[in-house]
């Protein structure tokens, strides 16, 4: 097939036929406290690691939300469990268990996580 | 003895009613409709706690029964003249009325849907508004899709007809953000597989056990809330719908198939309380609303003698607060007509 010099933009849009849910699932089971967030803001501004380096607490459990997880290994790695989003949570949230799920959760979820990335990544390039 | 007369059978006028012949004062209440409540009659459950509506409106049927006044239902107000405290009032039936002191208690209205046409309420099949689901709920309907189908998606709309200025809106209607909550726990329980999501722009849960009833939506109902207006919707093929809004929390653009669209309407003035305000020759506020003569310490006051306001003709209220306005209405009337008779 002939190269043509441009490629197809995936779109940056949230798309809910696509949302993949098990890790958010995974997350709920086993930290119930996750569902009454209200994205406040108030763990991204005490992070510690935010504060140095590009990451954001808020956004990333945000985007778990939608059945993002994309990318979200390496975004998770950059937390130092540090635990002052749990002082400052209004909600109480046990934000560093919720951490702590995600990394356990990514593995468990990568085969099926990846094989959803490629079947996006397709149906795009149709 | 000093006759007062006022003007709707709401909550609003109801209470003051009843609380102006307890003071010894003959009232006469004129209702427009057939029945007492106003749109109170139309709920099935109310917030923040799900009790029935009927409670409230057994509690009513039973301060007239006590204290005795005159009702005058399916009567309007056709007529309207004098100044200066002296009133006289005409009704469609011919009747006519010199009162000592006028209470209007005219409520509100509900903002009609279908000016707000890109969210297709009466376009689109599964599209209703929370009076329509409220109405289902009372009748004890099951909530389906036109097509007989249960709903697996469903999302409320907030704020639809508030502080929206293309709908010449651009007050809080105050009491939306609770309704959507509480209906959407009642249709969780209807629904338990379904995925269930609240747009909202603010969630205003200012009242008493309204930011607790939101976070029980969260916590043991699995209600999901998206920060982001709706832009607009359009029709699949099998009359799901799709919905466009930002998930302003993630910064992107967010797309939706869902079955069913619950629009949560805003309160306006209604055209009762627009015709009286005209008729009285009183003040409105740029919503249309009628204007106390004092927000702060004169909420009872119209801006003419002998004038007096209650309930949701002032701005939106919910049920509590209009119980309290309207006593405070009926205080401000008998001091009224103590000073004018011993004047």
């Amino acid at each position: 097939m002939s190269k043509f010099g441009f490629s197809i933009q995936e779109t940056r849009s949230i798309d809910f036929e696509q949302f993949d849910g098990r890790l958010l699932k995974y997350v709920l089971e086993h930290e119930p406290s996750f569902r009454v967030c209200l994205s406040c803001g108030g763990c991204t501004a005490t992070c510690s690691a935010g504060n140095l380096i590009d990451f954001n607490v808020r956004k990333m459990n945000m985007l778990i939300r939608r059945g993002e997880t994309e990318g979200l290994e390496k975004e998770i790695n950059k937390c130092m469990l540090c635990g002052k989003c749990m002082l400052v949570c209004p909600r109480g949230i046990n934000i560093r268990n919720v951490i702590m799920l995600i990394k356990k959760g990514i593995p468990k979820f990568r085969a099926d996580m990846e094989l959803h990335d490629n079947l996006k990544y397709n149906y795009h390039a149709y | 003895m000093n006759t007062v007369v006022i003007i709707g059978a709401g909550v609003a006028g109801v209470e003051a009613a009843s609380q102006l012949s307890e003071f010894g004062h003959e009232v006469i209440l004129i209702e427009k409709n057939s029945y007492i409540g106003g749109k109170l009659a139309k709920w099935d459950h109310l917030f923040p706690n799900l009790r029935p509506a009927s409670e409230i409106l057994n509690n009513m049927e039973e301060k007239i029964k006590r204290s005795g006044f005159k009702i005058l239902k399916n009567t309007e107000i056709s007529g309207i003249s004098g100044h200066n405290g002296k009133w006289s009032l005409l009704t469609h039936k011919g009747e006519s009325f010199e009162p000592d002191a006028i209470v209007i208690a005219s409520g509100f209205g509900l903002f009609d849907a279908k000016r707000k046409e890109e969210y297709g309420y009466n376009i689109y099949n599964n599209v209703i508004t929370s009076v329509d689901l409220e109405d289902k709920l009372k009748k004890g309907n099951r909530i389906k899709m036109t097509n007989g189908k249960t709903p697996r998606r469903v999302a409320f709309i907030h704020c639809v007809g508030s502080r929206d200025e293309k709908s010449g809106n651009h007050h809080c209607s105050k009491v939306c953000c609770i309704t959507g909550v509480k209906q959407a726990i009642e249709l969780r329980n209807q629904l338990p597989q379904a995925e269930i999501y609240c747009f909202y722009m603010d969630l205003r849960m200012y009242g008493k056990d309204f930011e607790e009833l939101y976070r029980k939506a969260q916590e043991n109902y699995d209600i999901q809330f998206i920060r982001g207006r709706l832009s607009e919707a359009s029709e699949n093929m099998d009359e799901s719908l799709l919905i466009k809004a930002e998930d302003t929390l993630s910064g992107r653009p967010l797309k939706m198939n869902v079955d069913l669209m619950i629009l949560l309407v805003g309160i306006e003035p209604g055209e009762d309380t627009i015709s009286l305000c005209k008729g009285f020759k009183l003040e409105s506020d740029s919503s249309g609303f009628i204007k106390p003569r004092d927000m702060h310490i004169q909420r009872n006051l119209s801006s003419q003698e002998g004038v007096f306001l209650a309930g949701a003709c002032t701005c939106p209220m919910t049920i509590g607060d209009t119980i309290d306005n309207a006593r405070a209405a009926a205080i401000e009337v008998h001091n009224y007509l103590r000073k004018k008779q011993s004047a």
